[in-house]
């Protein structure tokens, strides 16, 4: 039992920074924190796939001599694929809050919400 | 060559168009550049679908590496229908597009605002094309993206909040979806669609791929606006460019009802609903989607918010139309998804010239406008009957299948639910003829003349083209059948 | 910033040691960690720290906005214009195989041609990110 909890410690990382991550996108009220919170989140997905890409006892997946079990290549591909997406988003992101600084002069979600009602 | 590379040039010819769409001066030449491409596109498409019509498919091999090494793009009849919806929206959309764009964004971003459109176009039309469960994923965020910049160009600056909403519910949603693929591919090893469908059969009761089919039904229920996932859907309908609110509101939905199909279907097969009761959950919440959605749409004095709201039903319709699991259900669905596009862009073709003509949509500021743009209202009229389902439109052959799968599978409470949503629609769509023409005009309102005519003409395609599919239903309902026929499902058996 | 000794010497001297580390790391992508996408992260990155301790003046004169855009589109057409010679040589899109006469030099040409078009675009599209947040003059 205690091998099953060692033994797949990767997956309890995972676990604790996809929840650490989803906590401050819905709970925190400023509009930079919830995309920090959005960034840590994604990283805990790009450490479950490299993760289970690990190889028992495999080297770097290039052709050397003298090694004959590889780790899986795919799982990078698709991470590095997802990080320039996330960098993308992260970007998108935060030049919407530069606009949103300069139209209402708060980046508060509360102070938003109250100069959008007030109208 | 152009026969053989069919299904690849629908996604690589806007991919070529838009950077060199960003490099064009300011003025007309973007406009008139994307038109050819969006036109381009849909006779493509258009070509595609008589291919795959009779029932075959389309196997395309990209980099020629065979498929469960390498990307496949594997087109049938259900692939090429949305294919066709999405490019011809595209199409009929710019023609609108030229004159609520000149009034909408500024001279000297509109290169960039075409070359944006045309790589949301390359989104969605990637996600219908594609055979790999990755590229899906891929496409999909190109799409979003895309559509988060759109809206963000709307004038006022709640577009600005509406998009952030959009934004960080959307990457939730694509990151969900992201989880989901990882479990699945950790328990198979393959990321082809139809290589993953014939792994997971023997595996399906593992705990692992039911939370990775959990995970993925959740992370497309976010973009679906399923029912307590669809706060972002009224604010980014409702602040959005007229053009890019009849775009994205006739495609960019459609398209995820479209995942969610092949997800649920073609990859895990009908019976993953049956073990991890998920046809239970996809009644319920399109019941409450439903009600809830048209209700609200009730209470609301603000046009286009109301056609948003109304979009959020009808896309619950369709979820419950998966949750049947029958032939029935998923025929009603796949034809929904057509005859919405055309309800639905029609609908905001004529919001988006009422907001050309009087710069609002607020019902204090329109009303009785009816009277003054006869063709804009007779058009709201014609596609609101549709809405609601008056036989001769296309939306009454949509709620007709609808009531026959929650027929067949005597499941009375939910058949209920669909008549009950059609009172409902009836309910705003008489609001809104109610404030648009019996009402008496408001005291501060200019006079106005009628619509410009580019704005009229695609606007009344869409029109006729829902009376048409209303009365020739060959083409929708023979496309919906040979589709749920590839996808695996059968009749309805206790 | 310019007024720190330690930082103009570094910031003047480590330039060209980023650039060259990024021209090593996109063409040793095929062999090593590397590739496109870093490559061009990094050479933007000694173009944002030029720009940090000198000031955005130095670096617009280099790189103006409007040709850091044709850059970015240049790229992305790069990418797929290569795609498209394959499908003009006959093959499928990015079936690398019929570029070149044997099929493994055709395979080499045709990933270093498409990582060259990504590095190309992600730099010049992280400088347009940098010169968007931190240009102050536009307010629209």
């Amino acid at each position: 039992m205690i091998d099953t909890i060692i033994g797949h410690y990767n997956y309890w990382i995972v676990i604790l920074l996809m929840m650490a991550g989803f906590y401050t996108v819905i709970n925190r009220g400023n509009l930079i924190k919830k995309i920090a919170g959005l960034n840590i989140f994604q990283t805990s997905v790009f450490l479950l796939y490299i993760s289970i890409g690990y190889v028992n006892e495999g080297t770097t997946p290039i052709i050397a001599k003298g090694f004959t079990s590889y780790a899986n290549p795919l799982p990078h591909v698709l991470i590095l694929t997802a990080i320039v997406v996330g960098v993308s988003t992260t970007a998108l992101g935060l030049a919407l809050v530069v606009r949103i600084k300069r139209a209402y002069g708060t980046i508060e979600e509360d102070e938003i919400h109250d100069k959008d009602m007030s109208l | 060559m152009i026969e053989q590379n069919l299904s690849l040039l629908l996604v690589v010819i806007p991919l070529i168009a838009a950077p060199v769409t960003a490099m064009l001066p300011a003025g007309r030449s973007p406009w008139l550049f994307t038109l050819a491409i969006t036109w381009i596109c849909f006779a493509l498409a258009i070509w595609q679908l008589t291919i795959v019509i009779d029932g075959s498919t389309i196997s395309y091999e990209l980099g020629g590496w065979a498929p469960p090494w390498g990307i496949e793009y594997h087109i049938d009849a259900l692939n090429a229908l949305v294919t066709l919806i999405v490019s011809g929206i595209a199409a009929i959309t710019l023609p609108y597009a030229l004159l609520t764009v000149e009034r909408d964004i500024p001279l000297r971003e509109t290169s960039l605002f075409y070359a944006v459109f045309l790589l949301c176009l390359v989104g969605l039309l990637g996600i219908a094309q594609t055979g790999d469960v990755f590229n899906l994923f891929v496409f999909l965020e190109i799409s979003s993206l895309s559509s988060y910049v759109l809206i963000a160009m709307g004038k006022q600056r709640r577009a600005l909040t509406a998009a952030y909403q959009y934004l960080i519910m959307g990457s939730i949603g694509a990151t969900f979806l992201l989880i989901g693929i990882g479990l699945v591919y950790a328990e198979t090893g393959t990321l082809n669609m139809q290589d993953l469908h014939q792994r997971l059969q023997p595996i399906l009761d593992h705990r692992t791929v039911h939370t990775g089919f959990v995970f993925i039904v959740v992370g497309i229920a976010l973009k679906l606006a399923l029912f307590p996932l669809h706060l972002w859907l009224p604010n980014a309908y409702k602040y959005s460019p007229s053009a890019i609110s009849v775009f994205l509101s006739a495609t960019a939905t459609k398209v995820a009802v479209y995942i969610m199909l092949r997800m649920v279907f073609t990859v895990f097969s009908t019976s993953i609903l049956m073990i991890t009761h998920t046809e239970f959950i996809f009644l319920t919440l399109g019941a409450f989607g439903v009600v809830v959605a048209s209700t609200a749409a009730i209470f609301h004095y603000d046009l286009k918010r109301i056609l948003a709201y109304s979009s959020i039903a009808q896309i619950s319709y369709m979820v419950m139309g998966m949750g049947f699991a029958s032939k029935l259900g998923i025929t009603a669905t796949v034809v929904h998804v057509f005859n919405h596009a055309l309800m639905k862009g029609a609908l905001f073709m004529a919001a988006g010239a009422i907001v050309y003509r009087l710069g609002s949509s607020k019902f204090e500021n329109i009303y009785g406008i009816g009277r003054q743009m006869p063709w804009t209202f007779a058009a709201i009229f014609i596609s609101g009957l549709s809405l609601i389902g008056i036989p001769g439109t296309a939306g009454f052959i949509s709620k007709w299948y609808f009531m026959l799968a929650a027929l067949e599978q005597q499941a009375w409470l939910f058949a209920l639910v669909i008549l009950l949503g059609s009172l409902l629609s009836v309910v705003y769509m008489w609001k809104i003829f109610e404030a648009l023409f019996f009402h008496r005009p408001a005291c501060s309102a200019p006079p106005v003349t009628e619509a410009p005519l580019s704005l009229l003409v695609p606007m009344w395609v869409l029109v006729l083209a829902n009376i048409y599919f209303g009365i020739n239903t060959e083409l929708t309902v023979g496309v919906a059948d040979t589709a749920v026929r590839l996808l695996g499902v059968t009749a309805y058996h206790e | 910033m310019k007024h720190n000794l330690v930082l103009r010497f570094i910031t003047k001297y480590l330039f060209p040691v980023i650039a060259l580390f990024a021209l090593y790391v996109q063409f040793h992508g095929d062999y090593g960690p590397g590739g496109g996408f870093q490559a061009g992260v990094i050479l933007s990155v000694a173009f944002i720290l030029y720009a940090m301790v000198f000031g955005m003046e130095t670096i617009e004169q280099v790189l103006p906005l409007g040709v850091l855009r044709i850059l970015a589109s240049t790229g992305v057409l790069i990418y797929s214009g290569t795609g498209v010679a394959t499908l003009l040589m006959g093959g499928n899109f990015l079936d690398y195989d019929i570029l070149l006469q044997r099929p493994i030099e055709g395979q080499h040409i045709g990933i270093m041609v498409i990582e060259l078009g990504v590095g190309i675009t992600v730099s010049a599209v992280m400088l347009i990110i940098f010169y968007a947040f931190s240009d102050r003059r536009n307010y629209d």
